[in-house]
């Protein structure tokens, strides 16, 4: 009889039923009576803390045992052969549909158009006017540098965007002086977890031949940005360059040294001269070829340094941004800050 | 009034440039920066709409000084500028009512980047809805893929990391397909902007060469796009990421950007594809079946949370599901049912995460249902607010989300046989599965405390706090009495939009 008492009581009926009109378990109702506090004495939040890890243990305690009772079986499948059967069919069925995709994929492939032929869709035109009329709309020699910064700027405005939202995504992330605990620096270098006062190391062989480098490969990337219209490179790979000769830099002497030209606050505001820079300018060229006016933007020489409008000057803004994000990253994944 | 054909150019860099310029303001100021920046996208939408619905046809909007197939365009149409409207109305009232219990999730150092990634998503959602090209499209779902995972971990404990890692993932492999489809797409088209791009495919259809790669776009674009909007068997990532992120991101991610992905799939289902394609294609006929599932399964999860913020994330997977129903019918009807269903889930999800975050607040934290016991009366304003959002999401007449399942049920009654019974039976038993655990939420928050339970001093709520969250509670019930208006707009917008 009383074996079917708590068939009842376990029933899903029962534990619906109690659960709306209870809105919480009666197995609560128990435990809270049992360990409740006297009133009078106002409980501390330690206190409370408490209360609650006692109703929770209880709780689970109960709800253990019961379970245990319910599915005895089931509960010690699940926990000895039952979790390594499951894992090893998710890994089965990862594989799976990996394979089906790899398989799937390279058989769309077959049925797309051939590269490099003449007759294909790509070859239409779109292509023809930027090879065509590149350099009178233009004025930029180097075709790509007038299809991202002029044809299509607005997608490379987003391009630059998106390098400036991960920076600041890698802040927020990684950069410990700026912690929830808010520990200060000091507190963090005598934990350990901050080991840039072992900088710098003082490598004679890096550091004399980043003497020697660092200047050449800055200079390169400023001629590869201000050259951008003219012949191949850019923003892109310009930034990447002049990025590239300051981790040299950071590496041979160090973050203190480092730090005197590149602080957080340079950052911001580099990226914040770079970014409104290009928004405002591109802007105005947007608004008035939307509204059909003529820009008044001097297209210049084709050739001339000072040519193709606006798309030295955009480079340079992208170039920089390219340069402050990698340069970030790189301090950033190392040491955690700047 | 041909100015106003350039407010959704302006509000778009408005966000851009406001967002490098919240980078280097300190925290208060960014704040009030990225507020009134919400405000202002606000008022161009509404004067964008006035323009809109003043004119016969949808126009583009050249970004320089290149036509169609050579130059980025946008384009400005009816369901454009209602959905920015309503979107941005919404950013406005959460902002306002979830900025002042951010201190309480971020330290005061990363509020400023927190606001950029705000500010930022807000323009890719922007970009997203006036678009009319699809490769500013994805670049723009980048930015908003690493401002939407930042809005996440901007809160560091363990469980927000893990859950922001997992979204990450799925995030990326989503990007990955979008891409993927894309460049595809401009394989056998050799064209990114949308008006060429849905010629071709059509010549691509009725020629029948590159049909197989056209399919297997298809098939890439949906399935990226619907693992970031949390379709139902996608939706793995949603309900952690949901509960552990600070409350105001949860709406924004919620409420907001995955509104605009869904929105960005119906721009790309009826502008680049073409229904009767897609149709074709059978793809309408998964969505529909993830869409109806969706709406089960994400009911009977919810009920089973003991965490109150957890069943408010599951009961967004039920919601999604509904407007994959809706995309899934296959009909015009439909997908106006589904917009109007995303305009009232976006209105009362960001609603619910709010006032769900005042009341456990109220709680001393705790999020079980038992503490929240008489929540209802130490926080009265969040008490009627979450009332009011829940009676939408359940589909309870004089609120949007009744309307919507109206809407939904509507249009469903034409389609053919099993499909309409299934439609029918879907809403009836999730309508019955919402109203079991949001009712029974509602009851609990108005229930007696019990006496042993000592609930921390209550604090005030600001009053521009209590005032957003009112007004965001009249959007919800202005969507279940004006509907009408709001759903000529959408018809003659979809019109517009092929």
């Amino acid at each position: 009889m009383s074996k079917r008492r708590s068939d009842w009581a376990q029933r899903p009926q029962a534990r619906f039923l109690r659960w709306m009109r209870e809105g919480y378990g009666a197995l609560d109702d128990e435990i809270i009576s049992a360990v409740a506090q006297p009133a009078a004495q106002r409980p501390d939040a330690e206190a409370l803390e408490e209360h609650d890890r006692l109703i929770g243990t209880h709780r689970h305690e109960r709800e253990m045992a019961l379970d245990r009772l319910a599915n005895y079986d089931l509960q010690r499948w699940a926990n000895t052969r039952g979790r390594k059967a499951l894992t090893r069919l998710y890994v089965l069925l990862a594989l799976l549909l990996g394979a089906s995709l790899i398989y799937f994929l390279l058989d769309t492939v077959a049925y797309m158009p051939r590269f490099g032929q003449v007759a294909v869709p790509t070859n239409n035109e779109v292509i023809a006017r930027y090879i065509e009329k590149g350099l009178e709309e233009t004025g930029a020699i180097n075709i790509v540098a007038g299809m991202i910064l002029d044809y299509r700027a607005f997608d490379t405005l987003g391009e630059s965007t998106v390098l400036f939202v991960a920076a600041c995504a890698v802040l927020i992330l990684l950069r410990i002086d700026l912690d929830d605990q808010g520990q200060p620096m000091q507190q963090l270098i005598a934990e350990g977890s901050d080991d840039r006062h072992y900088e710098p190391k003082n490598d004679r062989i890096l550091q004399g031949s980043a003497m020697v480098l660092t200047p050449i490969i800055l200079l390169f990337g400023i001629y590869v940005l201000f050259n951008g219209h003219l012949g191949p490179g850019g923003g892109f790979s310009g930034g990447a360059i002049l990025s590239s000769g300051l981790i040299l830099y950071l590496n041979a002497f160090g973050f203190q040294k480092a730090g005197r030209f590149f602080t957080y606050k340079i950052f911001m505001w580099v990226s914040f001269f770079s970014l409104g820079f290009y928004g405002v300018a591109k802007a105005y060229s947007f608004y008035m070829g939307a509204n059909g006016l003529n820009s008044g933007i001097p297209l210049g020489t084709p050739g001339a340094i000072l040519s193709s409008g606006l798309i030295m000057p955009l480079n340079i803004a992208v170039g920089l941004v390219v340069a402050c994000t990698m340069y970030i990253f790189y301090a950033l994944f190392r040491k955690g800050g700047l | 009034m041909t100015l106003a054909r350039n407010f959704p150019f302006f509000s778009i860099l408005l966000c851009l440039v406001g967002s490098v310029l919240t980078s280097v303001l300190k925290p208060k100021a960014a704040r009030a920066l990225t507020v009134i920046i919400s405000g202002v996208v606000l008022v161009l939408s509404a004067f964008t709409l006035r323009y809109a619905l003043a004119m016969d046809a949808a126009e583009p909007f050249m970004m320089g000084h290149f036509p169609a197939p050579w130059g980025n365009e946008l384009r400005i149409g009816r369901l454009e500028a209602l959905m920015a409207t309503g979107i941005s109305g919404v950013l406005f009232v959460t902002l306002l009512a979830g900025f002042y219990h951010m201190p309480a999730f971020v330290s005061d150092k990363k509020l400023g980047l927190y606001c950029i990634m705000v500010d930022l998503a807000l323009g890719a959602i922007l970009v997203m809805l006036y678009t009319n090209d699809l490769f500013t499209a994805y670049v723009f779902i980048e930015i908003m893929t690493i401002a939407s995972c930042a809005l996440v971990i901007v809160r560091q404990n363990g469980h927000t990391l893990v859950a922001a890692t997992r979204y990450m993932i799925m995030n990326l492999l989503a990007s990955g397909l979008v891409l993927l489809g894309i460049s595809m797409l401009y394989g056998i088209t050799g064209h990114l902007l949308m008006e060429p791009l849905g010629r071709s495919v059509r010549q691509i259809y009725e020629t029948g060469q590159y049909m197989e790669p056209l399919t297997v776009v298809i098939a890439l674009i949906t399935a990226g796009l619907a693992i970031k909007s949390a379709m139902f068997p996608f939706h793995a990532w949603a309900p952690d990421t949901y509960a552990f992120a600070p409350p105001m991101s949860s709406a924004i991610l919620s409420g907001l950007i995955g509104k605009a992905y869904i929105f960005l799939l119906i721009k790309f289902i009826f502008r680049v594809i073409g229904l009767d394609i897609i149709v074709a294609s059978h793809i309408d006929s998964i969505l529909f079946a993830c869409g109806v599932t969706g709406m089960i399964i994400g009911s009977v999860m919810a009920i089973s949370q003991r965490d109150i913020r957890r069943m408010v994330a599951y009961s967004s997977v039920s919601q999604i599901g509904y407007i994959y129903m809706g995309l899934g019918m296959g009909t015009e009807v439909g997908v106006a049912a589904a917009l109007f269903q995303m305009l009232a889930h976006a209105a009362a999800k960001s609603l619910l995460f709010l006032s769900t975050n005042e009341l456990t607040s109220v709680s001393g934290d705790r999020k079980r249902f038992h503490y929240l016991h008489g929540a209802g009366y130490r926080n009265p304003v969040a008490g009627v607010v979450f009332t009011v959002g829940a009676m939408s999401l359940v589909g309870i007449p004089f609120t949007g989300g009744f309307v919507a399942k109206l809407y939904l049920a509507t249009a469903g009654m034409p389609l053919g046989g099993w499909v309409r019974a299934l439609v029918l039976v879907a809403l009836a038993v999730s309508t019955l599965l919402n109203a079991v655990y949001y009712l029974h939420t509602v009851v609990s928050i108005y229930r007696r405390a019990p006496a042993e339970i000592d609930y921390p001093p209550s604090h005030r709520v600001p009053r521009h706090a209590a005032a957003a969250l009112l007004i965001s509670m009249l959007m919800t019930v202005y969507l279940g009495i004006g509907s009408g208006p709001i759903m000529r707009v959408i018809e003659s917008g979809l019109k517009m939009f092929a």
